[in-house]
């Protein structure tokens, strides 16, 4: 019978949540690493019994961490991030200059093909990669030569969050930064290119159409239209389908276009799901409602989705790597907030539920739907 | 033989509990015990010094003997007692909240 493991990063440790596939009754297990921040983990879709977590702390820095077994037991891999060459300078919070410092990884990305390959997105952002099972990690360095001296940090930090793997094409990567937007390789991350014709950023940028420099918060697509990507940007919710050359808005009818994760149903590659926030300088849903949105057409057209989820006096937030789904028949739907709450949907949506209710504040929400 | 304690986070790390005891071949300074001690317990490298620089991470502090040696210059020799093993070295977090 068909299972769900689900991976969840805190704010003090991960947590692994496991049901059967009628994910009615889940057995918890955690925290891991209990007091370290967890920004990320994942599973490799070639083995899903091997995981790797970016464990951080403000006091002893970088630590990755894999599993062999599923997430039952862990060991401490290699941890050393270091840029390839001089790394230069990016643009400052007040627009001087400012060298590339190392910080933390955000987005650990397995490959799709190998379980030993796994992609790091890392702040202040670059992109890693390891070939050997997390031993060793060697920055692509080709990514900083996409005008990396104009990203600039966010409020967050400046970040690599995002990184999608063409499962057609395993030497096309997508990207995405904040905030600089998002970037494409077309040959195994040798080269890169920004990928954002059509984004406009008129409260962030003195040139709303600039080439770089927005902020991309999520983006997703459908393993059987790569082609097709979806963003949630800081405000807009976008699309495009020509892999990124050009995008469109398609934030409709939605209470608010500002909001952080953006996702796919497993089976239906126009029905996806974002996680209106009421603004960029409040972030929290509009009025107290945490209500997930589907498009079932794509974009402009969605519907709240609020069965199950609390209605009223709700003020917490949703983070970029904090939403996922499984591939079961009746495809699932998961989130996480900073309020510790996972949320999960046995039936696209139309129905939540409470897995963990008081964790703490949610990162990063994976699932892996397991035979 | 030279007594670490380490923080409680990097005792989990490294899979020991208590203080741990570290042998330094040459003289006993600071980053001969810093690189003695991540020698023998390599998932410690890039926790107590940064991997590139190999200065202190800055939440971190170095005491001995009552003194803190968070300061001094990494191949300032450690104190007679420290060296001896009847004092140990301790590797301090830094108090936070949250």
């Amino acid at each position: 019978m068909s299972r769900v493991r689900v991976l969840v990063g805190t704010r003090k440790g991960a947590f692994v949540l496991t049901a059967d596939g009628k994910r009615q009754n889940w057995n918890v297990s955690g925290p891991h690493f209990a007091g370290w921040e967890i920004y990320h983990l994942k599973g490799s879709p070639k083995n899903p019994d091997r995981l790797y977590a970016s464990q951080s702390s403000g006091w002893f820095g970088q630590v990755i961490q894999r599993s062999n077994d599923g997430g039952k037991t862990w060991e401490a891999v290699g941890n050393k991030f270091a840029y390839d060459g001089n790394p230069g300078t990016h643009k400052w919070y007040d627009g001087t200059q400012h060298p590339w410092e190392f910080k933390r990884v955000w987005h650990l990305e397995p490959s799709l093909s190998d379980p030993d390959t796994v992609y790091a997105g890392v702040e202040d952002a670059a992109m890693f990669r390891t070939t050997d099972g997390a031993q060793n990690w060697h920055e692509l360095p080709a990514l900083r030569a996409a005008k990396g001296n104009l990203w600039q940090p966010g409020a967050g930090g400046m970040c690599l969050h995002t990184i999608v793997e063409d499962p057609r094409n395993p030497q096309r990567l997508f990207i995405a930064i904040s905030a600089a937007g998002a970037f494409r390789s077309d040959d195994g991350g040798q080269s890169w290119r920004p990928i954002n014709k059509g984004l406009k950023s008129p409260s962030e940028l003195p040139d709303p159409d600039a080439e770089v420099g927005h902020c991309v918060h999520r983006i997703a697509l459908h393993p059987s239209r790569p082609d097709v990507l979806f963003m949630q940007k800081h405000w807009d919710v976008m699309r495009s389908d020509n892999a990124g050359d050009s995008w469109t808005e398609i934030s409709g009818d939605l209470p608010s276009d500002f909001g952080f994760p953006i996702d796919v149903h497993a089976h239906d590659p126009e029905t996806i799901y974002v996680v209106p926030i009421k603004s960029d300088s409040e972030h929290f849903p509009p009025d107290g409602k945490l209500r997930v949105y589907r498009s079932k057409t794509g974009g402009n057209q969605w519907e709240a989705l609020t069965k199950g989820l609390p209605q009223r006096d709700c003020y917490v937030n949703v983070l970029r790597d904090a939403m996922s789904v499984d591939s079961l028949d009746s495809c699932g739907i998961y989130f996480g907030t900073t309020g510790g709450q996972v949320y999960a949907s046995a039936d696209s949506g139309d129905n939540w539920n409470p897995i963990v209710s008081h964790l703490p504040a949610v990162f990063s929400v994976e699932v892996q739907t397991l035979q | 033989m030279i007594r670490v304690l380490l923080p409680a986070h990097l005792r989990t790390l490294a899979r020991v509990t208590g203080e741990v005891t570290i042998d330094v071949a040459g003289q006993p300074t600071i980053v001969a015990l810093l690189d003695a001690l991540e020698a023998r317990y390599p998932t410690l490298q890039g926790t107590i010094r940064d991997h590139g620089t190999l200065e202190r991470r800055p939440f971190l502090r170095f005491f001995a003997c009552q003194e803190d040696y968070s300061l001094e210059p990494a191949d300032t020799v450690l104190p007679g007692p420290v060296a001896n093993g009847v004092e140990p070295f301790l590797i301090i977090g830094a108090m936070a909240g949250g």
